[in-house]
């Protein structure tokens, strides 16, 4: 309803807003630069609250400033008792409005999925400090598994489960939608609908201890075909020739925690690194998807992430962290 | 009154007339005189109390002020080291702890405890000493707390710590069981302050008073207090869940053995989100004070303001699940919570139209006082505003846990509550040291503040949009809000300079500055009656007839400062306050007010040890410090209260004659019962809320049990029955002088009440019931604990009780404490018949 007179109104915002010409330039985790249905809806809804703000500030602010200092007349009980009567008045009337309308556009925010409903689904579960990530085809079969990166086809709207190992999370993609908590026990339910393709942030939103900070994932928006191609190539494993860096990675026990498609390595402790080596980024959307950075997170991933679960592995000549580095960048 | 002065009578007996007032002042002086040296500690005085209460809060607030620079520090800049991220952790859980519960709480208890009496028109609230154990509570349990980062031990897990994160031994140490016990120690202190507050509101006005006379401070402070008593109750009641979980790995929050944790955030919120309005409403209360002073005319709509006030204190207990949007509750709920919210905008909006009214239909003299007051209530709109919008529940889940959020509660407490607080120091200095605070550094401090804290706060509402989440140690570059960062830090410095020149303000040496008039800003309302170098609060204790007594009657001040009305003297050597009626303020006793005592400092160092032993698993030192304090509580009820009078009746003046002794209904002791054991009532309708969730959230509740059974809960129910009968036959029997019937009848009861805790402990016992294997088992043992301690407590009042009667203090005629035990024994009733009738034949109906 809102979404077709966006463009017009965010332009007119742009141009009114002191702000406004800033909220371009950095928005891969901006709630203020909507690239998704409900993102969208949430930011005019925002704006016109803020319109609606400014007028009840600005008349209470005025009112304030003159009856602190006029001077020269005492208004009497009768016409301020007005006041109360008709400053009440309004309240109700403006938040009647504003709950109305609200409710009015509640429903159409977050569709739950009808029964039998084919479509993309995937569930996010969430771990101290990173996200597993498991996508469903509407048809059913194939399940791929992944982390740290939710993909997702443009204009096509894909359900989530969003489930919990260990703490409170909370799953947030800003520039498509609001945030959806993942408590232990609990499975709750959110979906997204992305209006335009792009790589976005998500921080995790809930406190869930030391490195909360360093928790976040990328979201990808891709075109419907792109998104198909994607999904297809991730269910076989990543064709490698780095042979090397694969025999240092299982001889030192990473595939007791880490899994990769197409070799012995099938832990379900860390990350699934199957094609880690095409993520946009890595430990949880901190650091830039580097062979170096790899390095680095492998050598002290307890200083890059404090309180992280994986051990350190200083004592790795540092050849041999390039090679398995170098393998891990190579799974693509 | 109908003896108006006549100046005629008055010169003839000048000089006798002087005499007599001299000697009476010289022995009221003496009464209520403050202890000198080390024992100056002891004082109860309520002036006193209040000071150091205040002293003590607005420390605490200095400290978590260093706290948030600290934390403004870090975040100054991206990829930040200047704390690590569990320094910093700890700093930010540490600054809303101690912000909300050693300084917002505290700091209105303390204004409270300090102007009440005056304001209401009396010497005293009625329980000095309970005033002085709950400031000695409050200061040794906030020293505790705060002082466990200077050992890098502070809690880490958020102020509202949840679980798992907060449950978790390895990863949240010892912290969070500081946070668990030191402010479970402090909320007890919070609730002995409320229920001083209520019964002080309600029984100890100036005859006269009636409600719709009572300042609007006082209206909302009994609101408030009241709220108190409903709010503070669940979240005790989750600490003691939680603590369970920690220390013996009851698995009340463990999905995996049933527990949810999403119940903590109900009981959290059900107190966490009154507590904002707690918090905020006294300030309203002091602004309530301050405009019509500046505005010299009675407030406009005495009872708008009083129901709007009302009216938000209900609301409040409807909006908790307003911080729980994102938790994937049902739309119909979050529906409710979102209009419930915004209808909350509404007595609000009244409130602040009551003063805008106010003002505009006086003459407004523009002081600092006035000047923080206004400025708070700008940047209160505009949290308000912003709170408009996170009620709308789609909006929130953008919003939630953002800086936005950060944003929006600042603006809410800081100009609805700290600035109001200024305000209120400003204004009522002159009560503390018949000083007035610099005009000129209010002013700089002022200014300092406003612009310190729009420059810091305002840029956070697009921080947050720009998808920066809270409590966040440090954040990446380039994300759009690396520079309104830096602008957030240099406002927050700017800020903390113009607190530190209030800070030096109240500290400046005065010893030159001459003496302000007695009541300098010419306030209509009785609190500036009271001379700040006196004791006594009033000289005497007037009979009131209008809402602004100093405006309104001029002849007021000099009658009473010249001791012709009630209570002039002090002639029997006791400290003495006039008790009134609920309603209409008749009144109805000569209340003898316990004056300097040892015991409640006593009492709170070893209640506090118990407290901080149980911490560090020190179970010998928890049972000593535990015995002793109630060896020293025991010596203090006995000592201290129900004293038979060594008259019935005393003259208070003008005629009028007062009985000493009052018990039952009528009596201060009895309310306060009946109001501790509403707030307890109300924590045990928390756990009995926890049985309840449990049972919704899962299809086989009990996991195939059957115990306890229904035999050993309901015949424990039959007894607890028969030992609540003995208890009521028992005062009638007293009352009609068959002593011995009396004390056959409180054996009985007593050795009922035993046998129906071992009966109600035998159903989990033999039912075998394993507290750590699974949520049933441990939800029905801490129901059953939490009764069965009860009746613990109450078979102390029955032998208490037994002795008091055979010492001769417990008499047909001075029966206060059968009075307060039969009615403990109600309540008692009550808890019993729902926990063993609910644990017994619940399980069967389902």
């Amino acid at each position: 309803m809102l979404a077709r007179h966006a463009g017009k109104i965010t332009g007119i915002a742009a141009a009114l807003s002191p702000v406004g010409g800033l909220t371009g330039c950095a928005g891969m985790q901006s709630a203020l630069d909507p690239a998704g249905h409900e993102a969208q809806e949430l930011y005019l809804l925002f704006l016109g609250m803020c319109a609606g703000g400014a007028v009840v500030f600005i008349s209470v602010v005025s009112l304030l400033i003159y009856a602190v200092h006029h001077q020269r007349r005492v208004h009497s009980d009768r016409v301020v008792a007005r006041l109360i009567l008709w400053g009440t008045v309004t309240t109700v009337a403006v938040l009647t409005v504003l709950l109305t309308f609200s409710l009015a556009l509640w429903p159409g925010l977050r569709p739950v999925q009808a029964e039998g409903q084919p479509a993309i689904e995937i569930t996010v579960t969430g771990h101290q400090f990173w996200w597993d990530v498991r996508y469903q085809t509407p048809d059913g079969q194939a399940v791929v598994v992944a982390a740290n990166e939710v993909r997702l086809p443009v204009g096509e709207r894909v359900f989530l489960t969003l489930e919990s190992a260990d703490m409170i999370h909370s799953f947030w993609i800003p520039a498509l939608a609001g945030k959806m908590d993942m408590v232990p026990g609990r499975s709750t339910h959110l979906s997204l609908l992305a209006t335009r393709p792009g790589v976005f942030r998500g921080p995790c939103a809930e406190y869930c201890g030391t490195s909360h900070a360093l928790m976040a994932f990328s979201a990808v928006a891709m075109e419907p075909a792109a998104f198909t191609a994607w999904l297809a190539a991730r269910r076989m494993p990543s064709p490698t020739a780095q042979a090397a860096g694969l025999q240092a990675f299982l001889s030192n026990g990473c595939g007791g925690c880490h899994t990769i498609s197409g070799t012995e390595a099938r832990g379900k402790i860390g990350p699934d690194l199957s094609h880690v080596g095409s993520r946009e980024t890595i430990g949880a959307g901190i650091l830039p998807n580097t062979v170096q950075s790899i390095a680095r997170f492998i050598k002290e991933p307890d200083t890059i992430k404090p309180g992280v679960r994986m051990p350190s592995f200083r004592m790795l000549p540092d050849e041999e962290i390039a090679g398995i580095a170098q393998y891990l960048k190579g799974l693509q | 009154m109908s003896d108006v002065l006549d100046p005629a009578t008055e010169t003839r007996a000048d000089t006798d007339d002087l005499e007599r007032r001299r000697a009476q002042e010289k022995r009221l002086r003496e009464v209520w005189a403050t202890p000198g040296g080390w024992r100056y500690w002891t004082s109860v005085n309520n002036t006193d109390i209040g000071v150091w209460y205040a002293s003590a809060a607005f420390l605490f607030m200095l400290f978590a002020g260093v706290l948030a620079l600290l934390v403004r520090t870090q975040l100054a800049v991206p990829d930040n080291d200047f704390l690590s991220a569990d320094l910093f952790n700890q700093a930010f859980t540490l600054h809303g702890t101690v912000m909300m519960f050693l300084f917002a709480v505290p700091i209105f208890e303390s204004f409270a405890i300090f102007v009440l009496p005056g304001m209401l028109g009396t010497r005293e609230l009625p329980f000095p000493r309970l005033s002085a154990f709950g400031f000695w509570s409050f200061a040794i349990g906030g020293v505790f707390v705060c002082g466990s980062i200077l050992f890098n031990a502070a809690p880490s897990a958020g102020w509202f710590m949840y679980p798992p994160l907060a449950t978790n031994k390895e990863q949240i140490g010892i912290g969070a069981d500081i946070w668990l016990l030191g402010l479970s120690f402090i909320e007890v202190a919070s609730l002995a302050a409320a229920v001083e507050l209520i019964v002080g509101i309600m029984k100890f006005r100036a005859p006269g008073m009636r409600v719709n006379m009572m300042p609007l401070f006082a209206w909302y402070l009994l609101i408030v207090a009241g709220m108190i008593l409903f709010a503070f109750p669940p979240l005790i009641a989750g600490d003691l869940l939680f603590e369970l979980q920690r220390l013996f790995d009851w698995p009340f929050f463990d999905p995996a053995r049933g527990g949810d944790p999403l119940l903590w955030q109900h009981l959290f919120w059900i107190f966490g989100h009154p507590e904002v309005y707690i918090v905020f409403l006294p300030a309203i209360a002091l602004m309530a004070m301050i405009v019509p002073t500046f505005a010299q005319r009675p407030i406009v709509g005495y009872s708008w303001i009083v129901l709007a006030a009302v009216g938000t204190g209900f609301l409040s207990f409807g909006l908790w699940v307003h911080h729980m949007f994102t938790t994937g509750l049902p739309a119909i709920s979050l529906a409710f919570f979102s209009a419930a919210s915004e209808a909350v905008a509404i007595p609000t909006g009244v409130q602040i139209f009551v003063f805008i009214a106010t003002l505009l239909a006086g003459r407004v003299i523009f002081s600092v006082p006035m000047l923080f007051g206004a400025g708070g209530l700008v940047i209160f709109v505009i949290g308000g505003l912003t709170g408009v919008m996170v009620a709308i529940a789609p909006f929130d889940w953008q919003a939630h846990d953002t800086y936005f959020i950060v944003a929006h509660l600042h603006y809410v407490l800081i100009g609805g509550m700290l600035f109001p607080i200024v305000a209120g120091l400003y204004y009522y200095f002159p009560l503390i040291s018949g000083k007035l605070l610099s005009d000129r550094l209010g002013k700089i401090a002022f200014w300092l503040m406003f612009t310190g804290f729009n420059i810091g706060f305002f840029p956070m509402h697009l921080t947050g949009l720009r998808g920066m989440p809270r409590r966040v140690f440090t954040y990446p570059p380039d994300m759009g809000f690396d520079w309104l960062n830096l602008v957030s830090t240099i406002g927050a410095f700017v800020f903390a300079s113009g607190i530190l020149v209030i800070v030096v303000d109240v500290v400046w040496p005065r010893k030159k500055q001459p003496k302000a008039p007695i009541n300098p800003w010419d306030a209509g309302t009785l609190e500036w009656l009271t001379a700040p170098d006196e004791n006594w609060g009033m000289r005497s204790i007037p009979e009131i007839r209008t809402r602004y007594p100093l405006w309104q009657e001029k002849t007021l001040r000099r009658e009473v400062d010249e001791g012709r009305w009630y209570l002039p003297d002090a002639e029997e050597g006791h400290r003495e306050a006039l008790m009134t009626s609920v309603l209409d303020g008749e009144a109805q006793e000569v209340f003898r007010v316990p004056g300097v005592s040892v015991l409640p400092i006593l009492c709170a160092v070893f209640l506090g040890g118990a407290f901080i032993a149980m911490t560090f698993e020190a179970w010998w030192t928890t049972l000593v410090c535990s015995v002793i304090f109630f060896g020293f509580l025991m010596a203090w009820i006995w000592i201290g209260t129900a004293q038979i009078p060594e008259k019935e009746k005393k003259d208070i003046g003008r005629g009028v004659s007062l009985p000493l002794y009052v018990s039952g209904q009528p009596s201060a002791g009895w309310w306060a019962m009946f109001i501790t054991m509403v707030g307890d009532g109300t924590a045990f309708a928390s756990l009995m809320f926890g049985y309840f969730f449990y049972w919704t959230i899962h299809a086989d509740f009990t996991a195939g049990s059957e115990a306890p059974g229904a035999f050993w809960p309901l015949t424990s129910l039959a007894l607890f029955l028969a030992a609540w009968a003995l208890m009521a036959v028992s005062k009638r029997v007293n009352t009609s002088g068959r002593t011995t019937l009396f004390r056959l009848l409180l054996m009985a009861s007593l050795a009922l009440t035993v046998a129906a805790s071992l009966a109600g402990l035998a159903g989990p016992w033999f039912g075998g019931m394993d507290p750590t294997m699974h949520i049933y088992p441990a939800i029905v043992w801490v129901i059953v604990a939490w009764t069965i301690a009860h009746a613990a407590v109450g078979v102390v009042m029955q032998a208490f009780c037994l002795v008091a009667s055979y010492a001769g203090r417990l008499t047909a005629r001075y029966d206060k404490d059968i009075h307060n035990v039969v009615l403990y024994w109600h309540f008692l009733m009550v808890t019993a018949a729902v926990t063993f009738a609910v644990i017994g034949l619940f399980p069967r109906m389902v």
